[in-house]
């Protein structure tokens, strides 16, 4: 997500193929760098319910993930 | 004499010359044909009406995917998310069943409001934003659903660390609390409208 024009496609790939695994690696840390907070979409296996869990390392996201999103830290308004 | 003609014709067309010259400079100026600007010349970022409004489109379409059914309904219908707290008070809260201690009202570009589902008691807004970070200058916002979207992830995800982010005021600060009350009743009978679909909906099976 991104001020003045939502949301951007910032790089796509299949995990499992080592060349898109290092691109989508370099973008996602390049995002956490840049001061991004980065969630991933789930859904709750105990209540169903949907919600969302915050990845800190390109290694916690959730295997069977189809996306990160990624968005400005928040701060006191 | 002839003489002091020549000095004088001299000297009126040294000093008519400048005249003449800006004279005929703008009558070149305004002859030049119009040409386009070409590449690089206009450094002005043009305005595009439409880039916000299709910024939102896409932001409630990645809104619709990512909350549930409900909280999209909800968001639909009234123009904001309740999202439930995750901490009980005591012992007491954890046996409420679905219904939690307390829970958050989620605007787009306005405080998320706490509040006690069970009496409406308003408890605190907190005003948090998501501000741009790419140091382009200018203070761009994200689309409305956007802003909806990054607070119900930072709640659902880690509500303490929004929380703490973000600046505790009583309720009145930035929304009138008569408006939050009544938003509280309008989702109160948009879940009993919804509630009373769902009943009819199962009676027909």
């Amino acid at each position: 997500m991104k001020p003045g024009h939502g949301e951007v496609l910032l790089a796509e790939g299949d995990p499992r193929v080592r060349e898109d695994e290092e691109r989508l690696v370099e973008e996602f840390r390049r995002q956490l760098d840049e001061g991004m907070w980065a969630a991933v979409p789930v859904r709750n296996p105990g209540s169903g319910r949907r919600e969302a869990r915050m990845v800190k390392q390109y290694g916690d996201i959730p295997p069977d993930s189809e996306r990160v999103i990624f968005f400005p830290r928040a701060s006191g308004g | 004499m002839l003489l002091a003609l020549l000095a004088l014709a001299l000297i009126a067309f040294v000093l008519a010359a400048p005249i003449a010259y800006r004279r005929a400079a703008r009558w070149r100026a305004a002859r030049a044909p119009r040409r386009p600007a070409g590449p690089g010349e206009l450094d002005m970022d043009l305005y595009d009406p439409g880039r916000e409004r299709r910024a939102e489109q896409r932001a409630r379409e990645l809104l619709r995917s990512c909350v549930n059914e409900e909280e999209w309904g909800m968001y639909r219908d009234l123009g904001f998310i309740r999202v439930a707290g995750r901490h009980a008070r005591r012992e007491l809260d954890r046996d409420r069943g679905i219904r939690p201690a307390y829970a958050y009202l989620v605007y787009p570009h306005k405080p998320i409001v706490a509040y006690v589902p069970e009496s409406g008691q308003l408890l605190s807004e907190y005003c948090v934003e998501f501000p741009d970070l790419t140091g382009n200058g200018g203070r761009h916002r994200l689309p409305a659903s956007d802003d909806v979207l990054a607070k119900w992830m930072a709640l659902t995800s880690d509500e303490d660390r929004v929380i703490r982010r973000a600046n505790m005021h009583l309720v009145g600060r930035q929304l009138d609390p008569a408006r939050v009350r009544r938003d509280l009743w309008r989702l109160a009978e948009w879940e009993r409208r919804r509630g009373n679909r769902e009943h009819a909906q199962q009676s027909q099976r």
